[in-house]
């Protein structure tokens, strides 16, 4: 690990929004590119970028729209920078095939999406967590990826370095998926000194052009990265290729290309599981939540404690990929497993399946423009504990 | 006995192809191969640094030609090599960047991207390969094909006219904007070489025959009788007003250097509007040693 440049780092104690404190996080990160398209309620990010971005050496651009934006944030990877884009819901569905790129040819970045209320335009100005399911299937083909979901500014600052670290250590897309709440909301947000921020530096290269093959797997299945001008001859397509970068169509290629894509990621499910549990040792019941709703549910859970009920909080901060082996060590140790979300229903599907009929699972399905009343997610606990 | 001497044949322009994937995936008297000639012998007779040059191809059969390049070759979504060229332009001022593509790729589905690279005068050259079907596919109508065109989905000739590219891009702002067909080798190779060491964004259409999809469906012969059909129908007009360049079926095909004007590219222009607020930024010393080493060890 190497760190931060204290040049980009706006270490000190601010009074930031969510959105804000993930563009202080993306420069903290290194990223001095960024290339996105305006739409509410993310741009305040791209805005601070833009206005930030020139004092070190940085560059916003503009581009025309969403898919213009996701491949030239590629571009600017592939030419040895670190870059990001950020978004709202109808954008991220614009820049799905490009995340499918990503993927494919292994592009480390960074996807922001600070989620709104759909589907198509729906509300652009008001919260739901709509897009998870998206996040993890939205491009097509099959491919893995990471999300992280911060529930504060203070995590829109922490979480964007370490998102962008994954990107580094596993050579994938990440996505941030914040939320409209948590994006607008204005917290007290600590930037530590540049010295205790950890980044994942680029794989570069270890062998000499001749001998470095751009796709070959490391020991842990993720490929050192040569970019253009370095007389690598880099050649890099979407379609199937073998490791050499060169386009090559069948299926013994396509079996060994895609599977070690998903491994890459799927080996390393115990660095992945990125969680915070409260009380959820001798619980009856836990709430499994992400995000805003995570921070809706502790006041449930107080009123829960308040009436004798013992009830938890296990705050998924990794969404993607989703800690199967924590669900399902815990599913038989509880009641119920109440998962509250701005949505009708969508991660709750996978921890479901995780908890395997161990335990009742229940969902608390909103549709997004305002968060949960405590009082819903409340009688979800009661339930849940009968 | 007598020793057969090794006989020891030069394509002349290999040392900018990637030998390892030839042959190409193209068909018989198609003309992206011929384009891709005197690319190669404009890049090799400007003396650019090859290291330094990074092509961008986005989808179809001129879509593959970054891949045939010994050069930084990225083969990247259907109509947005541009975007990514900007991105790579960007991060990397140093790179030659240049955007190979087809002509549905680049104004059909890249339109938008090839208006705005334009308006920005992002550095960058593109080359259009002007075939005038979506060939890839297996010859559906293009926004280039001519009005009236048999194609797979025009059964009934199509009922669209076809656009004027360098009309388009002059409009937009392009500092260099020309036009050949796949007869004009010569030509083609001299209009490279300029474009490519010429800054802010240049364009440069290339007029290919499709034998397989569009020549035979429209009784236009093969990859020959094109090459006699460019011939004929050409005028080589330099510095002719894009608004009279448009392509008529049968009509003559205007070809030459229809634009060439200074402007200032977009990072010049960036750099000069933020002045003191622009700020080098040269690598941080790393505080230790990464994992690896660096490329030039």
């Amino acid at each position: 690990m190497t760190h931060a440049d204290p040049r980009c780092v706006l270490t000190g104690t601010h009074f930031i929004n969510g959105d804000a404190a993930c563009c202080e996080g993306a420069l903290a990160a290194g990223a001095r590119f960024a290339a996105g398209y305006p739409i509410t309620p993310s741009t305040e990010v791209v805005e601070r970028f833009a206005s930030r971005a020139p004092a070190v050496g940085g560059i916003f651009i503009q581009m025309e729209d969403e898919l213009a934006a996701s491949i030239a944030l590629q571009g600017m990877v592939w030419a040895g920078q670190k870059s990001f884009t950020v978004t709202s819901g109808p954008g991220f569905s614009l820049m799905m095939e490009h995340i499918g790129l990503a993927a494919m040819t292994e592009t480390p970045c960074v996807f922001v999406n600070v989620q709104r209320g759909g589907p198509s335009t729906g509300l652009p100005t008001l919260p739901a967590q709509g897009d998870m399911m998206q996040a993890r299937f939205g491009s097509h083909g099959d491919y893995s990826t990471i999300s992280l979901v911060p529930s504060t500014p203070q995590e829109c600052f922490d979480l964007t370095v370490t998102a962008f670290n994954l990107a580094e250590q596993f050579r994938v897309p990440v996505m941030f998926m914040m939320d409209e709440c948590v994006g607008h909301m204005t917290e007290k947000v600590v930037i530590p000194e540049a010295s205790e921020i950890e980044l994942y530096p680029r794989r570069r290269a270890s062998k000499p052009p001749g001998e470095f093959l751009l796709f070959e797997p490391g020991p842990d299945l993720v490929p050192e990265m040569a970019h253009a001008g370095e007389g690598y001859n880099v050649y890099v397509t979407g379609l199937t290729h073998d490791n050499k970068g060169y386009p090559l169509m069948n299926p013994k290629m396509q079996r060994e290309l895609v599977t070690r894509q998903f491994e890459k990621i799927s080996r390393a499910a115990d660095q992945l599981t990125i969680v915070e549990s409260e009380g959820v040792e001798g619980a009856d019941v836990v709430i499994v939540a992400y995000g805003i709703t995570a921070r809706v549910s502790r006041r449930a859970i107080q009123m829960a404690r308040d009436k004798g009920l013992k009830v938890g909080l296990l705050r998924l901060i990794c969404v993607w990929p989703f800690p199967e082996k924590l669900i399902r060590e815990l599913a038989p140790k509880v009641k119920a497993l109440v998962m509250p979300e701005l949505n009708m229903g969508q991660v709750v599907i996978e921890l479901e399946r995780c908890a395997g009929g161990k335990c009742k699972v229940i969902s608390v399905p909103h549709p997004g423009g305002t968060v949960h009343k405590p009082a819903e997610i409340l009688e979800a606990i009661e339930r849940g504990a009968q | 006995m007598s020793t057969t001497p090794e006989l020891a044949i030069l394509n002349p322009v290999e040392e900018v192809l990637r030998k390892d994937r030839i042959p190409t995936i193209w068909c018989p008297g198609c003309g992206i191969g011929t384009t891709v000639n005197s690319f190669a012998y404009a890049l090799m007779g400007t003396g650019i640094d090859l290291k330094k040059t990074a092509i961008v191809s986005g989808i179809g059969c001129s879509g593959r030609v970054s891949g045939y390049m010994a050069l930084d070759s990225f083969h990247t979504t259907h109509g947005r090599a541009i975007p990514f060229a900007t991105g790579l332009k960007l991060a990397n001022p140093e790179l030659n960047v240049i955007v190979y593509s087809g002509d549905g790729d680049l104004t059909s589905i890249g339109g938008n991207h090839l208006v705005h690279a334009a308006r920005r005068n992002m550095d960058l050259l593109v080359v259009c390969v002007n075939n005038m079907i979506y060939a890839m596919t297996g010859g559906q109508a293009a926004a280039t094909t001519p009005g009236n065109s048999m194609s797979t989905t025009t059964p009934y000739g199509s009922f669209e006219p076809e656009i004027c590219l360098p009309q388009l891009v002059d409009a937009c702002g392009a500092v260099f904007v020309a036009r050949w067909t796949a007869f004009h080798v010569k030509q083609l190779e001299r209009t490279m070489a300029k474009a490519l060491k010429k800054k802010g964004f240049r364009f440069i259409e290339v007029v290919t025959p499709c034998p397989t999809l569009y020549q035979r469906r429209n009784n236009m012969g093969d990859g020959l009788a094109a090459m006699v059909d460019y011939k004929t129908r050409s005028k080589i007009k330099n510095g002719a007003p894009t608004y009279e360049v448009a392509m008529q079926p049968g009509g003559d095909i205007i070809v030459g250097e229809f634009v060439d004007r200074e402007r200032e590219d977009y990072l010049s222009r960036m750099r000069r509007q933020l002045g003191s607020h622009y700020c080098e930024f040269p690598e941080q010393v790393e505080d230790q040693e990464p994992e690896g080493c660096c490329s030039e060890c």
